[in-house]
């Protein structure tokens, strides 16, 4: 058994006086990714705040692998106008990166002219590519990743889960991230937890979809929208996850180096 | 060199200015200009404190300035509406703090000393208090530049990074206090946010990294230390008020000149 990058275990976390999340379990093995899907106001963005140490759990306990590196992309970045901030500094922030490290890094997410440029003068779909190389530059074995595509239009978001799905096959990290879109999830996740305060179901792709729980929750109970929904998914492994069928294989061998 | 009051006034502005631009620059990115004010405001509740209970006048504002500021931190932290809850703390701060001066006997008299400041008074002692706080505020901010910075930006990338934001706050709030102690003798308590949140508000018309900023900002308080005393001494003028002027005119200097630069 491959040992554990980050494990929850039976974690309670309260914001005020309400139980936002309860008994959650969790654990991410080395290379996988895991999609965390549910409602609004499910508590998914809460679970990874909790995950790491951003918010306090009351109850149960996080553990980390000895030495794990994490990389993590919050779900949006307000930057006052008033702080004078390249793409480079940014990147520095806050372990200073060489010079030749963040322009490979932001060439490897697709924008290299951005270097220079003021953070608040970045388009939505620049600035997540810029949040990315962020969270990349510390070498994570684990990406954590909440809402990475908000604000991105569809090519944009499509574009971005392949750029995700590039960088984990290079590095090999692990992703842990947030997503509300159904069919990209199901076509990019290796196991997909679904979420509303507590673990409603969790399993590989195909068999949450077929949950009840899961069909509850999204209201995909009748027949016809599944099918849609299935047809989307196929759809998208022809054509805009061109590369899916490779997506498989080097991430089984990549499971292999931790076995 | 120490012995012309001048000379004097000149390193107490500039010290006081060395402080202020780089946490000033602070004030502005987290927009805290009114935590500035209440602050400062409080002062004055401290040096009625410290004239009635004979202390030296930098401990009592450094007491109430720091009890103002971590007042301030608390409830911000509890999710009071702020903007309200600082309009009501630096008023009534500083009406209190007028009220309770007013008891003091003797102080009454030179009131406008605590308002204004009285930079052209400043003693030897005063100037080693002045540079010592000066020193420490810089000390602290050089020391945790990358954090403070990075928990300014976006607290959950700070502690996903392992930082603590709370800390950084309380260091900022600490620093602040400091600020207020030392420069309540040069601009006085009314005009003490004025020479954090100006000279960083003209520097960021100028500046292209936060680095570049702070220090400009200390570059920009210093010459409207050096300006204003100099209108003082050639015009009469009050010299902490023409300080705080010469900076407000180098601030519309450079938004101009910012313009100008946008729209050629």
């Amino acid at each position: 058994m491959t040992a554990a990058l980050i494990e929850a275990r039976h974690i309670c976390v309260q914001l005020g006086t309400q139980e936002v999340l309860h008994d959650i379990s969790l654990q991410v093995a080395p290379g996988e990714i895991v999609t965390i899907l549910g409602p609004n106001g499910s508590g998914k963005s809460t679970l990874l705040r909790a995950l790491l140490g951003i918010v306090p759990i009351t109850r149960g306990k996080v553990m980390r692998r000895a030495g794990l590196r994490l990389g993590y992309m919050p779900q949006k970045l307000h930057i006052d106008r008033t702080m004078p901030l390249t793409a480079r500094r940014f990147l520095s922030l806050p372990l200073r990166h060489d010079r030749a490290d963040t322009d490979a890094m932001l060439a490897r997410v697709g924008v290299p002219e951005v270097a220079e440029r003021p953070m608040t003068g970045l388009s939505g779909g620049q600035l997540q590519r810029v949040l990315l190389a962020r969270a990349l530059l510390t070498r994570p074995d684990l990406l954590v990743l909440d809402e990475p595509t908000q604000g991105l239009d569809q090519p944009g978001e499509a574009a971005f889960y392949q750029l995700i799905d590039e960088v984990r096959r290079d590095s090999g990290a692990a992703v842990l991230m947030v997503s509300h879109d159904l069919h990209v999830v199901m076509s990019a996740s290796d196991r997909v937890i679904c979420l509303n305060g507590h673990i409603c179901c969790e399993g590989t792709p195909r068999v949450v979809s077929s949950a009840p729980e899961y069909r509850a929750l999204f209201g995909l109970g009748t027949k016809g929208a599944l099918a849609l929904y299935q047809h989307d998914h196929d759809h998208d492994h022809t054509h805009d996850h061109g590369h899916s069928h490779g997506h498989d294989h080097p991430h089984h061998d990549h499971e292999q180096d931790h076995v | 060199m120490f012995d012309d009051f001048l000379i004097r006034a000149a390193l107490a502005g500039i010290g006081v200015a060395l402080a202020a631009g780089p946490l000033g620059s602070f004030v502005v990115w987290r927009r805290m200009a009114y935590f500035g004010d209440a602050t400062s405001h409080a002062a004055i509740l401290g040096v009625a404190l410290a004239l009635a209970l004979d202390l030296p006048v930098g401990l009592g504002t450094l007491a109430v300035a720091l009890a103002m500021a971590v007042t301030v931190a608390t409830l911000a932290a509890r999710g009071w509406a702020m903007d309200t809850t600082l309009g009501v703390l630096a008023h009534a701060a500083l009406a209190v703090g007028l009220v309770a001066v007013s008891f003091v006997p003797g102080a009454r008299g030179d009131l406008s000393t605590w308002l204004f400041g009285d930079i052209l008074a400043v003693s030897k002692a005063d100037l080693a208090f002045i540079w010592g706080g000066a020193a420490l505020v810089l000390g602290l901010i050089l020391w945790r530049w990358s954090a403070l910075l990075t928990a300014t930006l976006n607290e959950d990338l700070a502690a996903a990074s392992g930082l603590n934001p709370d800390r950084e706050r309380l260091i900022l709030t600490l620093a602040l206090a400091l600020t207020v102690a030392v420069a309540l003798k040069v601009v006085g308590a009314l005009l003490i946010a004025a020479m954090l949140i100006i000279p960083a508000a003209t520097a960021r018309g100028l500046a292209r990294s936060p680095e570049t900023m702070a220090v400009l900002a200390a570059l920009v308080g210093a010459a409207a230390v050096l300006g204003g005393l100099g209108l003082s001494l050639g015009a009469d003028t009050p010299a902490g008020p023409s300080i705080v002027a010469v900076a407000a005119l180098a601030f519309a200097l450079s938004v101009s000149l910012g313009a100008l630069r946008r729209g050629g």
